[in-house]
């Protein structure tokens, strides 16, 4: 099987380019630009060089000893996306991003955010490079993530609320397509996780697929075989298909994506787009969509901002399809579990997104015998969301 | 030839401009569609876009984006304003011409959306979220039905891209006027008469120009140098505020001989 994107970038059913004609061009252009750049040595070259020495990579993949007997079944692995400058994964593809406008010759970017991560990470990518940056995000997720808004400020970035529908993730993305397509020719759009209109799904997984690569390298280093199993949380699914991409063709590598149960699929709060959700077009992209019977976009649910997204990449939903990875759920509750018990059994905290991850690792390991070997991506660390983890145990930090 | 098609050149024929009014259905509830509708016909309009709100409208501006969060707010669907248009099809003389977003059409089924929304007097489709590129999903069901599918063409775009979508666009090409949104504006670029004659040495299906038109002058403006306008932000505020004084000296900015 092949997840290599076809003409006009599908994965299998999904996909495509459902965007205005305002925009086609623009991404003609980001599509050549990023065949032109994606296999030059100098770009390339220069991408390794911030990641390195910039953002920290490689991150380590850790030996989760006590977790390891805490669930009581496969040995636990934890890639450290945590470690990254910026807390989290997102900085891999901002940083790639705003380095190919710089080629393209925009120096002015516009990106939304959800829990603040990619937002903070566009932001830092852009005052490292001397570039403009406008940011979009939804006005519940700037009073749920305010340390991230005060940080983006603080980068010299704009960041806008936008009071618009849900004012959640999905409505920040409206916003910054908005601002694209009017500003579209000094203007590049970040775009955040692997999804949107193609090449968006393709350049961010590329940009993220560092986290599979090491991954694999580290993993062959120290056990001299693959993992039996990986998991990672998602929300648009830019962490996983990061994780998951350079596995997909080692069919003895089970891949479990993790999404956000919210408070019940059965109660309809929730942001489980596979699982809970039906086949549809928003922004840009065909894919799995939380909707009602008109077409209307539903609103979603998760504890966690950064996966509380109505739609899912097109590529997962292609995984999905061909059953090449397995998703699940993961509810508020449970990933709150999930954040106590990596904290106790390993001193490290988790984001709420990736302790969605843990939670649903911690079912799965007891069913793998100790000879096993499980991957958890730890996508980001959870000091972002101390208010949210106190408010939600019950404690009053404010 | 689509009878949207040869409405307009109807007029065109006549020396008079088109002129097409965007409304947002359902915007102070389903009840105002029918009377609006037959108002605009009456002022000579020569077709009508009829909005369809959505969720995530991306490519309108605030005051279309605000009509349809009002419309939602009212419970208007696709499968009730195609209802509410079939109950007075009867009395609509102009083509009728839907806006929607793709998904509510994918979720409707494409085959009977087509059917019903004929029978619903919608002679002409406007998804702006659907570039020509993905237009195979809804073509074929819309050719079998006589619906045209309008292509929008953007200033924005390259030569060859401008030519190909100006020649694939069926009942009108809808030229947008700016890069960006849809919304009131004061000035527009001083290269659109090279851009309108360039559009129009490739094809005989009229050129309308739309995004931002919003007073008699740039209707007179722009009927100097295309077939037609359409007008969307200001007809909405108009309707909103039931002033209908500023949508007639619309209308009539358009006619060769102003209206007696």
């Amino acid at each position: 099987m092949t997840t290599t994107t076809t003409k006009k970038g599908r994965f299998g059913r999904f996909g495509g380019q459902f965007v205005p004609e305002t925009l086609m061009t623009a991404l003609q252009e980001l599509e050549e630009a990023y065949d032109k750049f994606k296999n030059d040595e100098e770009f390339q070259n220069e991408l390794n060089y911030y990641l390195k020495n910039y953002v920290g990579r490689e991150t380590p993949l850790y030996f989760a000893e006590r977790l390891t007997a805490q669930f009581g079944g496969a040995k636990i692995y934890l890639k450290r996306e945590d470690l990254n400058h910026t807390g989290a994964h997102k900085i891999n593809n901002a940083l790639g991003q705003a380095l190919l406008a710089k080629r393209m010759g925009k120096n002015k970017i516009v990106a939304e955010t959800g829990a603040g991560q990619h937002g903070v990470a566009t932001a830092t990518a852009c005052a490292l490079l001397g570039m403009e940056c406008i940011v979009y995000m939804g006005a519940e997720d700037v009073k749920r993530q305010a340390l991230n808004v005060f940080r983006m400020e603080l980068l010299g970035t704009k960041v806008v609320g936008v009071e618009k529908g849900s004012a959640t993730l999905k409505d920040a993305v409206n916003e910054a397509l908005r601002h694209w397509v009017t500003n579209i020719e000094d203007t590049h759009y970040i775009l955040g996780s692997a999804m949107g209109p193609h090449p968006f799904p393709t350049i961010v997984r590329d940009f993220q697929r560092v986290i599979g690569d090491e991954t694999r390298k580290q993993i062959l280093e120290v056990e001299n075989r693959l993992p039996d199993a990986v998991v990672a949380c998602i929300g648009g699914g830019s962490n996983s298909i990061g994780m998951f991409y350079p596995f997909v063709e080692d069919s003895d590598v089970a891949l479990y994506g993790v999404e956000a149960a919210g408070h019940g699929i059965e109660t309809g709060k929730h942001a489980a787009a596979i699982n809970g959700g039906q086949t549809g077009v928003l922004h840009g992209a065909f894919m799995y969509l939380l909707q009602d019977e008109n077409g209307f976009v539903q609103e979603a649910h998760s504890i966690s901002a950064g996966l509380d997204y109505p739609g899912v990449g097109p590529e997962h939903c292609h995984l999905h399809d061909s059953g090449r990875a397995t998703y699940v759920n993961i509810t508020d509750d449970e990933a709150l579990e999930g954040v106590k018990l990596l904290c106790k059994t390993e001193g490290i905290l988790p984001a709420l997104e990736s302790a969605h991850a843990i939670a649903y690792a911690s079912k799965l390991a007891k069913t793998m015998s100790p000879d096993e070997i499980l991957v958890i991506c730890l996508s980001g660390r959870g000091d972002k969301d101390v208010h949210t983890i106190s408010s939600a145990l019950g404690g009053d930090l404010t | 030839m689509s009878q949207l098609k040869e409405t307009i050149l109807k007029t065109t024929a006549n020396g008079d401009k088109a002129f097409v009014p965007y409304i947002m259905a359902g915007d102070g509830g389903l009840d105002k569609l029918q009377p609006t509708i037959l108002k605009l016909q009456e002022l000579g309009v020569t077709a009508i876009e009829v909005g369809i709100p959505f969720t995530d409208p991306v490519a309108d501006g605030p005051t279309i984006e605000r009509a349809g969060e009002r419309a939602l707010a009212a419970g208007t669907t696709l499968r009730k304003v195609v209802e509410t248009l079939q109950g007075f099809v009867d009395q609509v003389t102009v083509p009728l011409v839907a806006m929607t977003y793709l998904n509510p059409i994918l979720a409707y089924g494409v085959e009977d959306f087509a059917r019903d929304a004929k029978a619903a007097g919608i002679r002409g489709m406007i998804i702006p979220d659907m570039p020509l590129e993905e237009s195979e999903i809804v073509h074929p069901a819309f050719k079998a039905e006589g619906i045209a599918l309008v292509q929008l063409v953007s200033l924005a775009s390259s030569s060859e891209r401008i030519e190909r979508l100006t020649k694939a666009s069926e009942g009108f090409i809808y030229a947008v006027t700016v890069n960006g949104i849809t919304g009131a504006r004061q000035s527009f670029a001083d290269e659109l008469g090279e851009h309108f004659k360039k559009l129009q040495s490739y094809t005989d299906t009229p050129v309308l120009a739309g995004f931002g038109i919003s007073t008699p002058d740039h209707v007179r403006n722009f009927g100097a140098i295309c077939d037609g306008v359409i007008v969307g932000s200001k007809i909405v505020d108009s309707i909103a505020n039931d002033d209908w004084v500023t949508i007639e000296e619309l209308v009539k900015a358009s006619k060769v001989a102003p209206v007696k």
